[in-house]
């Protein structure tokens, strides 16, 4: 089962990688993970998605509140919440890929007259459908962010 | 008030000073030079000068475990630092406090793999509860205090600190203070047992025909023997201990089982196997307790108190969990149960205690065969024990390393007292015991140190022998020699149809009484069985002297009961052909 853990963490040098580490060493996989400061400088704020079973990922949440330099912990798989992630796109410029990219829902970002760059918010399941649907235009690379989650509960990943 | 100019390095050991420290173990280099000045210029800190960096962490470990305080270490960058990451990987499997200060190349190098220089953050990461990088002077006070917070309180474990050689630069001075307090937002350890959860528990042991208590470490870090000796007391219940739990509950007091486990006894095992309840303290249901987790005690209801949340129901599932410190929970159950001390009914469990009893006399340890030694052909790694339990009166501190010696010791000495028993139950690192015990005598100079080890592991850090001599420290090293390295001698007997893939020496061995001497100490050896007691008085009748005892005894002994992989609690093997199971 996929889980999405989000968790705030002290904003300093090595924190991330303890982070990361922990899920080599314990032999959890990370499937995603996006990382990036809060409006509170000294916190950094992650979420990351992963698969395992509810006791699997219990287990997971308690080591990383171990860890010193996190703060907070929050399984949004336990929690109603909203995720979505960034796509952008590059492909030949073409007027067909351009209505394509506006089909799908896409805004384009740049444009000449070689190149196309183009951008997409969804969750994942959408994003994996419009990379499905745009293989046909043969992109020349495309980069996803992973996805980044809030809870639509009262509960909130703040201290 | 004005305040004082210091260094960094003179920081470093002023809060040092002011965390009440006066021990350190250490080796000088490079990258630690301004902080080995520092330490030159002052007096309240004494130093010890090990002969390699893995004995200075097995050191501090040893003192650390033997006294409740943390052991504090000095390396230099690089090598220095590598070499104490073994003595690290020990702290951090077995919970204790040990503080490793490094010197590292100075900051403007880092990255650049220059001389020395190895990413000791990175490399220590896995093995450390926290770990700090100095990047200016003006934070080693507050480092400091937050590194030995968080090594000895909530479930201790060993902290780094990586120093840049230029944040100790002598010529650059700041204001010191130490800091009173310290707030870290994202590290609050729980004391406290949740009341209802207690209740729970109490209700549980209350009801119970058939309970065990199984305690570990915890127990002991959290100095919580006391409580557990009440609790036991007041329930009158059947207590065993883990490895790394003994002393922690009187190991001559009727209620004790012994220890549990892939070497445990009988009695012990089988009432794991067969209970209808388990009171685990400080525990953690590790892989040499439980051997096959989906056929651990499956009659039994779990309770489960332990200061780390992921200790809980991580290997096995339990039905109360309860998270806090040893002691205070314990005091908290205890409470509770005399609140209700009419609903005790000792009775009850009286059966149990007869079926118990009844295990011990079939297959249960004999503490008695040293009665019966002379009439061996050779000497047995348990007379040894035996012998070593009565010259000492059962009250001395015995360091152990790795293998069969160590089991036979967990078995055969009876510990009474918490803090007394000194080993590396985790990761079972051969050559912890004579760095170990050398902490030890340095915290208790006037009590009686015995390091219980084999040809094998002894050979592992053997140099320390040379720092016993520099600061006179009298241990007693009790070498159990079998000429092979027994616990892989025993595996290979026993699953590899006897082929004694290299844990043989082909007469290679040392003269340990010459070797001995030559270190400045005096080397004994004794090889028959009627020797024995004499050699053993003899070695601890030299009480300003290190003596190393080599006894050469036999080598085909075996450690038994010893459980069978991949089953169930009650599956042991007894003796060479002796087998509990179909």
């Amino acid at each position: 089962m996929k889980r999405v853990i989000a968790l705030l963490m002290e904003n300093q040098p090595g924190a991330l990688s303890r982070v990361v580490g922990l899920f080599s060493q314990r032999g959890y996989n990370i499937e995603s993970l996006i990382v990036a400061p809060t409006e509170d400088p000294s916190l950094s704020r992650l979420t990351m998605t992963t698969e395992g079973d509810t006791q699997v990922v219990e287990q997971i949440t308690k080591q990383l509140n171990k860890l010193i330099d996190v703060v907070k912990v929050l399984d949004l798989s336990l929690e109603a919440h909203v995720g979505r992630e960034l796509l952008l796109i590059k492909m030949e410029f073409s007027e067909k890929a351009e209505a394509e990219v506006s089909n799908l829902g896409g805004q384009v970002l740049f444009k000449d007259d070689n190149l196309l760059n183009a951008e997409f918010v969804g969750t994942s399941e959408e994003l994996d459908e419009i990379v499905t649907s745009l293989a046909k235009l043969n992109p020349m690379e495309v980069v996803r962010t992973g996805l980044s989650g809030i809870s639509s509960t009262a509960k909130t990943l703040t201290i | 008030m004005s305040k004082e100019k210091l260094s960094g390095g003179e920081a470093l050991m002023r809060s040092l000073q002011d965390e009440g420290i006066e021990l350190v173990f250490g080796y000088p280099g490079g990258a630690s030079l301004h902080i080995y000045d520092a330490l030159f210029n002052q007096q309240a800190v004494q130093h010890v000068l090990v002969r390699h960096e893995q004995g200075a962490v097995h050191a501090a470990d040893g003192y650390a475990r033997s006294t409740g305080k943390a052991g504090v270490v000095f390396v230099t960058s690089g090598p220095g630092a590598t070499n104490a990451i073994t003595g690290l990987a020990t702290a951090h499997m077995d919970s204790t406090p040990v503080i490793v200060i490094s010197g590292q190349v100075k900051s403007h190098l880092i990255g650049t793999d220059s001389f020395q220089e190895t990413d000791m953050i990175g490399v220590s990461r896995p093995i450390v509860k926290h770990s700090f990088l100095v990047q200016k002077a003006e934070d080693i006070p507050m480092i400091i205090k937050k590194a030995f917070h968080i090594a000895t309180t909530g479930r201790p474990g060993p902290v780094v600190i990586d120093i840049p050689k230029d944040v100790t630069d002598p010529d650059y001075k700041f204001d010191y203070s130490y800091p009173k307090d310290i707030d870290i937002r994202s590290y609050k350890p729980v004391e406290e047992g949740h009341s209802g959860q207690i209740r729970k528990a109490a209700k549980l042991l209350l009801n119970s025909k058939r309970p065990v208590i199984y305690s570990g470490g915890g127990v002991i870090q959290n100095d919580a023997s006391e409580e557990l000796t009440s609790l036991v007391q007041f329930l009158d219940f059947p207590v065993t201990n883990t490895l790394m739990g003994l002393g922690a509950y009187p190991g001559t007091d009727k209620n004790f089982l012994g220890m549990l486990g892939m070497h445990g006894t009988y009695e012990a095992n089988m009432a794991m196997h067969n209970c209808d309840l388990i009171l685990a303290v400080g525990a953690r249901f590790d892989d040499r307790i439980t051997n096959d987790p989906a056929q651990f005690a499956l009659s039994a209801k779990k309770i489960h108190i332990d200061i780390d949340p992921a200790s809980l129901s991580k290997i096995i599932k339990v039905d109360v969990p309860i998270v806090g410190s040893a002691k205070t929970c314990l005091d908290q159950l205890l409470k509770e149960l005399k609140k209700n001390e009419s609903k005790l009914d000792k009775n009850k469990i009286e059966p149990w205690r007869k079926q118990i009893k009844e295990w011990r006399k079939e297959h249960g340890l004999n503490h008695q065969m040293l009665k019966d030694a002379s009439s061996s052909e050779k000497i047995l790694p348990q007379h040894v024990i035996q012998s070593l339990y009565k010259e000492t009166k059962g009250d001395a501190y015995v360091t152990s390393d790795v293998g069969q010696h160590q089991m036979f010791a967990a078995q055969y000495y009876h510990f009474d007292k918490p803090r007394r028993w000194i080993n590396s139950g985790g990761l079972g690192t051969m050559g912890f015991g004579l760095p170990a015990a050398m902490g030890v005598q340095l915290a208790f100079p006037n009590s009686t140190v015995a390091c219980v080890t084999g040809e094998g592991s002894i050979q592992m850090c053997i140099q320390e022998l040379s720092t016993c001599l520099q600061y006179d420290l009298p241990i007693k090293i009790i070498n159990l020699n079998n000429s092979a390295l027994g616990m892989v001698k025993q595996w290979q007997d026993m699953q590899y149809d006897g082929r004694l893939s290299h844990s043989t020496y082909e007469d290679s061995l040392p003269d340990f009484v010459k070797l001995t001497e030559s270190f400045g100490h005096v080397g004994l050896k004794v090889e028959k069985p009627e020797d024995l007691e004499s050699a053993m008085k003899k070695c601890f009748e030299l009480k300003d002297k290190l003596v190393f005892l080599d006894v050469v005894i036999d080598e085909d002994e075996h450690v038994y009961p010893m459980l069978e992989a991949g089953m169930a609690m009650d599956s042991m093997w007894l003796d060479k052909k002796t087998k509990t199971w179909e």
